[in-house]
């Protein structure tokens, strides 16, 4: 039985939050940490909290700590060292694992999250501008009488047009697929993992592999709580334009290399379902839009080429362990919306996203290190994911096609990393023990 | 066909590895460690440890449990990107040890958490389990059998490849396409 009721929403429930802010905080003391956290604490909602008044909140709150802001706060030493070591190292120590080189590496983030006094996350979701407004507000003017508590950046968040559906500045549909979690009572989309133990996404309940696997100790700080890598992507939508245009003759020709790219036509629709035109009111259809595999039906990449996005980052039937592999992924966009048609301002926007997960390493860092990075990942020889993957100007990207396949060499890096790190996402409970530490 | 003189794979090709199995100006990190770099034997390991005494029985059992289990069923280690393995024991003073060399066409750093799970799945635990210093909670402890297999992994100083990376994957395409061709040459009669 999940203990909804010790679960940070985050973890279990999609908000309809169109907007928000990410604050990074840094502690100069235990006690200002602690005494933060004592006055966040009744803001941060349960799984089950949020969903008994998800029509009526306006705003939702999450809070999270790097392995050097659980030490900050007084865990002791003991405790800290049961904690899996890539998060005790944090997300910049594993740069070169998660292909964070080159234009991605940390020295070059622009958010202070490269910086080792990072302590703390405070996400503020919020469903309008004047809820973010609010939270914001609210929030400085608290942060006003800490004087130890130090903003080393924040994000606001912004919701591209059109609002009627989630998707990112390349204007491709978000949010298709989610694994469905047992006795959290949403069952998975048909095409759609699972359900899959708990224990995959939280700590203290059996995983897909064990009856009870390792967590961090006391139980009082890790049960019910979770880890959650972030990443801040700057999106270059005017290269991405410049790049499609130079890629067909035709608008219909451009979109076609946009949907091979991603596997999916920006709709949201899959080339397995829709391998020759778009058919949004597929892209739009949760029952439909994620129901198909590739083993059988597609193994060449005829459809959905064998490097693109979705078929990196969900393999679906033709990758072994896949229920070992599932993540929940949470997350906005940011930055000003940038018109079809209209010059890249040289404005920073993109995806600031958390994947949630119970084992950093085993998830989060497999999928980055061989999904998204191996050059040879299904015997591609010189590719990486075409969005995500790290790019220098010398990757190929191939479109199986009959009688001879394409292949377009020199992909442009579409994306750039401008902050990241690791957090551990403790539950209810856990916040308030951290909360009364030396006390 | 002179074009092929220009490829990798026509080409036999020896490489020599410093003392400790890396190159150090070109280490590789992988989530586990770094990882051992890509000869023209492809990725491999030599994992060798000491038997514990009087169980060298479950060994020669073990072989025939694994000969039954890819008979049985023949893509079970598939997710490996094998191209051989060889289990061997051998006497050192009065003990007896034992060596696990496999080459593969990935760096294991990459798929541990599969071959952690292959291991109870075809049985392959039950060998390891009788070797000296292997962790009893290796089920849920991934570390700790990482740990024990980079403890034990003797790197080459000196691999040589006849067809220099070529991965498995290649070699079978190839006689595929042999195959074919062959086909259709006695269909052709």
């Amino acid at each position: 039985m999940l203990e909804f009721d010790d679960i940070q929403h985050i973890l279990l429930t999609r908000t309809p939050a169109l907007t928000g802010r990410y604050e990074f905080l840094s502690f100069r003391t235990a006690e200002a940490g602690r005494a933060w956290l004592q006055r966040m604490l009744d803001k941060v909602r349960s799984a089950s909290a949020a969903g008994d008044a998800m029509a009526a909140d306006q705003r939702w709150i999450t809070i999270a700590f790097t392995f050097n802001g659980l030490r900050r706060l007084g865990v002791d030493e003991a405790s800290l060292a049961s904690f899996p070591e890539e998060f005790r190292q944090g997300m910049v120590a594993r740069a070169q694992i998660i292909g964070d080189t080159g234009e991605n590496h940390p020295d070059k983030w622009v958010d202070g999250t490269n910086n080792p006094d990072l302590h703390a996350i405070a996400i503020l979701f919020a469903r309008d501008a004047e809820g973010a407004r609010r939270s914001t507000t609210e929030h400085a003017q608290f942060l006003s009488t800490c004087p130890d508590v130090q903003v080393l950046s924040s994000l606001d968040l912004e919701a591209t047009p059109p609002f009627e559906y989630a998707h990112d500045h390349f204007g491709y549909r978000d949010r298709l697929s989610q694994p469905a979690i047992e006795g959290s009572g949403i069952a998975p989309t048909p095409g759609s993992p699972g359900p899959l133990k708990a224990g995959e996404f939280i700590l203290g309940y059996p995983d897909e592999f064990n009856a009870k696997p390792d967590i961090p100790q006391p139980e009082a700080l890790s049960r019910n709580g979770s880890f959650m890598a972030y990443r801040r992507m700057e999106e270059h939508v005017g290269r991405f334009r410049d790049f499609l245009q130079q890629q067909g003759n035709t608008p219909e020709e451009q979109e076609l290399v946009a949907a091979k790219l991603m596997g999916r036509w920006r709709s949201g629709a899959p080339l397995t379902l829709a391998p020759l035109k778009d058919d949004p009111e597929l892209g739009a259809d949760p029952k439909r839009h994620n129901d198909f595999q590739y083993k059988e039906k597609d193994p060449v990449g005829y459809a959905v080429p064998l490097g693109s996005h979705i078929r990196r980052m969900n393999p679906r039937d033709t990758a072994p362990n896949m229920n070992r592999r599932s993540m929940i992924r949470r997350g906005a966009t940011y930055g000003p919306y940038l018109p079809e048609g209209t010059q890249d301002d040289g404005k920073e926007r993109g995806i600031a996203a958390f994947v949630i997960c119970a084992s950093l390493i085993r998830q989060y860092e497999f999928a980055q290190n061989v999904w998204v990075n191996d050059r040879n990942f299904h015997e591609l020889e010189n590719e990486r994911d075409p969005f995500i993957g790290a790019h220098d100007g010398t990757m190929d990207f191939k479109i199986p096609k009959r009688p001879v396949r394409r292949k377009i060499t020199g992909l442009p890096s579409f994306t750039t990393v401008r902050g990241g790190a690791y957090f551990f996402l403790p539950g209810i409970r856990a916040l308030h023990w951290l909360a009364s530490q030396g006390k | 066909m002179s074009a092929d003189k220009k490829k990798p794979w026509s080409q036999p090709s020896a490489m020599a590895i410093p003392k400790g199995g890396y190159f150090p100006d070109k280490v590789e990190q992988g989530r586990y460690g770094p990882v051992f770099p890509k000869t023209p034997a492809c990725y491999g390991f030599n994992i060798m440890a000491k038997i514990i005494p009087g169980r060298e029985p479950v060994f020669y059992q073990y072989a025939k449990t694994i000969e039954a289990a890819v008979a049985a069923t023949p893509d079970c280690l598939a997710i490996l990107k094998l191209h051989y393995l060889r289990w061997i024991m051998f006497p050192i003073g009065g003990d007896t040890y034992f060596m696990y060399q496999g080459i593969f066409d990935t760096d294991f750093d990459k798929y541990t958490e599969d071959a952690v799970s292959l291991f109870g799945a075809t049985g392959i635990d039950t060998v390891f389990e009788n070797l000296e210093g292997f962790p009893t909670d290796w089920k849920t402890n991934a570390a700790a059998f990482v740990k024990f297999v980079r403890e034990h992994q003797v790197p080459s100083f000196l691999e040589y490849g006849e067809y220099p990376f070529v991965s498995s994957e290649e070699i079978k395409k190839a006689l595929r396409v042999k195959d074919s061709l062959s086909t259709m040459l006695d269909q052709m009669q």
